[in-house]
């Protein structure tokens, strides 16, 4: 059993971590437009130095066996009220560091990258800034020991995604698509608090020793919600169905900030989620299920969405969603997948990241335009960029022995050791995982030049090539390094549990049949791009691919379901209040006005008048008073 | 006497009085029946003291008069000065204050 360590030596400095980042983005963003010469060097310190205070605790972490590794650091009493306690506290075991290491070092070399990304762009600090802040709120999350900081980090990323994504807000596409990823992670937030609120209620406490510790002593159906309410927050932050529909439009942000946060980073925090509460779902088994579920339709969605769109960053996006969609369902499988879920998450940040950043690059080369049907032949004019791609997409596609085929494979062996029908569909979406990859591929680099006259692509700075060189480096042999060297398996098993069943399928059998269908995906795509030439206008195409190039009606499903109702509700609210709210109030007065029109006719002025109205009354008085006493 | 008789010509009085009031148009008659009203029902007090064999009935009397003395005084100002402005003491003319 793991204990915790109290935070000695250089885990006396956990805090630093974060507090780095966010001293940096203060800075950038309280001094204003005089920081924009030397603001993105500064936010670049900030976040390398994060890093290597990373890779120094991972050196300490080393040092000691595998049960003293979590160490925790209570910083001060956050929040007390009657029962109620959350500390400022974080801790730092297995899991959180491989993800501190992923922010931090990925992120630096994102942050280099934007040097030259963004080096024309006159509110460049600010930029810097918010993707200081993000890392910031991103290491909160990973770092916080109980689900209310953790919250805390999570409206973190939220706000620095929806900054960023609008970062460009005066194209109005942009501002749109920033307010529909705050609109729809607000749902998914909805879950999580709901999901704290029912832990508090349940354990009495939010701390994850606290709520682990006692896990098995709630019933089932209060796990199962507790699953379900963080499901739905995972599918919120990590673009999962059914809440997937704002990561494509999230593409409007600047390439880097898709690169770091709807990529590598944001987008996992979700399968962090999951994992992290691997004691609920171990137990929760409807939950589970339902993360498999949606990990699965996800999978698929991303793939198709994916293989249909023109955009380079938005078919990139389409295949983030479906790698996440992998992620999750390994998660869900449980213990046999925790590991293999956390292992294609590095990976996948890794190379991701890569693919992200050469996508940027040809945009920086082609004047900005994302339209894949208007490249072509790039590698001739971009090398560097052509060759870390190629890394990137070699990884993707699972081809041995780059990254994403460790981690991959095992995710879908592990799937086989579940069961029959979760393995195949895993296998397939393989398959089309091929097909889009190495459409986008020869779409972008091989072929024929489609370009636009007046567009002369050139390769990018080396402020901007270097980063891709070393991401493309990680995504060849990251992969090998984590498994064989880092050994990620009993690396992680203290924190999330790792049992390995007999599976459906040899570990040979599995590889080879995973490779053979992405290798037929990406020989179809090899027939339909390559052999054939590119149309530059659309064509119409298949049913199934204008429902992808639709986002498979994603964005008309939320319409009718929430838009539409929402706004017949709110007209319905008006006409309400106008009619009969205000009908009441304003009838009852024009009621009264009218009468005492009527009534005032009786003042009329004349003495004798009032007086035989007073004798009237004091006549009926007496009478009443007659009858009342005769009776 | 029977003190009943009393009671009837008070009312008699009260509402030759009161028809008074409703009736005539000219200020001062109006008043002088509005005296008379009061007067009724000063007899009606007396009689009814009689009647009763104790004296609040004739201490109420004197109250009255009292409080006609005073509006006699009051009342015959206002219509005093009416009649100096519209040179008229009709009671229906001035019926400015009304809707």
């Amino acid at each position: 059993m793991t204990e915790l360590m109290p935070a000695e030596g250089v885990f006396s400095l956990i805090w630093l971590l974060i507090a780095l980042p966010l001293a940096g983005a203060v800075i950038l963003l309280c001094a204003g437009r005089r920081t924009n010469s030397w603001g993105p060097y500064l936010g670049v310190l900030t976040v390398s130095a994060s890093a290597v205070l990373g890779w120094v605790m991972l050196w300490e972490m080393l040092q000691v066996s595998p049960e003293q590794r979590t160490v925790e650091q209570n910083l001060y009493s956050w929040l007390v009220v009657g029962d109620f306690q959350a500390d400022m506290a974080f801790q730092l075991d297995q899991l959180s560091m491989v993800f501190v290491l992923l922010i931090t070092t990925v992120g630096a070399l994102i942050h280099v990258y934007s040097i030259g990304y963004m080096s024309h762009d006159r509110d460049r600090r600010k930029f810097f800034g918010y993707l200081n802040l993000f890392v910031a709120a991103m290491l909160i999350l990973v770092l916080a020991n109980n689900y209310l900081l953790l919250y805390v980090g999570w409206e973190g990323v939220g706000l620095a995604s929806y900054l960023l994504i609008g970062f460009w807000q005066y194209k109005p596409s942009a501002a749109a698509a920033a307010k529909k990823a705050f609109v729809i992670n607000r749902v998914g937030d909805v879950g999580l608090s709901l999901a704290i609120m029912l832990m508090f209620v349940t354990f009495g406490t939010v701390s994850f020793e606290g709520v682990f510790g006692s896990a098995d002593e709630a019933s089932q159906g209060t796990l199962n919600a507790i699953g379900l309410l963080l499901l739905l927050a995972a599918a919120g932050k990590s673009a999962q169905f059914p809440l997937q529909a704002w990561l494509l439009d999230a593409m409007e942000g600047p390439t880097p900030v898709s690169a770091l946060i709807h990529a590598a980073t944001m987008v996992t925090a979700g399968v962090y989620l999951i994992t992290r509460s691997n004691a609920i779902f171990d137990i929760a088994e409807l939950a589970a299920t339902a993360v498999i579920v949606v990990g699965v339709i996800t999978v698929f969605m991303g793939a198709i969405i994916g293989s249909a769109k023109d955009d380079i960053k938005k078919s990139l996006a389409g295949s983030t969603m479906s790698q996440i969609g992998y992620m999750v369902a390994a998660v869900g499988l449980g213990p046999i997948g925790y590991v293999f879920g956390i292992f294609h998450l590095l990976t996948h940040g890794v190379f991701k990241a890569g693919l992200f950043l050469g996508a940027g690059s040809v945009m920086h080369g082609m004047n900005d335009n994302v339209n894949m049907r208007r490249y072509g032949a790039l590698r001739t004019v971009m090398f560097i960029t052509f060759i870390t791609f190629a890394a990137g997409w070699l990884s993707i596609l699972g081809i041995p022995p780059f990254s994403g085929f460790w981690s991959k494979d095992e995710i879908i062996h592990a799937a086989f050791e579940q069961g029959v029908v979760v393995g195949v569909l895993l296998v397939i979406a393989a398959g089309i995982t091929g097909f889009y990859m190495t459409r986008m591929f020869i779409m972008t680099f091989l072929g024929k030049a489609r370009w636009e006259e007046g567009v002369h692509p050139h390769e990018s700075p080396k402020v901007m090539t270097i980063p891709l060189i070393i991401l493309a480096l990680g995504s060849t042999f990251l992969g090998m390094a984590l498994l064989f060297w880092g050994d990620i398996e009993s690396w992680l098993e203290p924190v999330v549990g790792f049992e390995s069943k007999p599976a459906a399928l040899s570990t040979a059998a599995t590889i080879a049949i995973s490779l053979t269908v992405v290798i037929m995906g990406a020989i179809v795509a090899y027939v339909m791009y390559w052999r054939r030439p590119v149309p530059i206008e659309e064509p119409r195409g298949s049913w199934l691919t204008r429902a992808a190039r639709e986002e498979l009606y994603g964005n008309q499903v939320n319409d009718a379901l929430v838009v539409k109702p929402t706004y017949v509700a709110a007209r319905a609210t008006a006409v309400l209040d106008a009619k009969v709210v205000d009908g009441v109030v304003n009838g009852s007065a024009a009621f009264v006005g009218a009468l005492s029109t009527r009534l005032r006719r009786y003042q009329t002025g004349f003495v004798r008048s009032y007086a035989l109205s007073m004798v009237g009354g004091a006549v009926l008085v007496v009478l009443a008073l007659v009858l009342v006493r005769a009776s | 006497m029977n003190p009943a008789n009393y009671v009837l010509l008070s009312a008699v009085l009260f509402s030759i009085g009161a028809v008074g009031v409703l009736v005539r148009r000219n200020a001062i008659v109006v008043f002088m029946s509005v005296e008379l009203m009061l007067n009724a029902a000063n007899l009606a007090f007396v009689a009814f003291a009689r009647m009763n064999g104790n004296l609040d009935g004739q201490t109420v009397a004197f109250f009255v008069m009292v409080v006609a003395a005073a509006e006699v005084v009051v009342g015959l100002a206002i219509i005093v000065t009416i009649f100096r402005t519209r040179r008229s003491a009709s009671i229906d003319e001035p019926n400015l204050l009304k809707y």
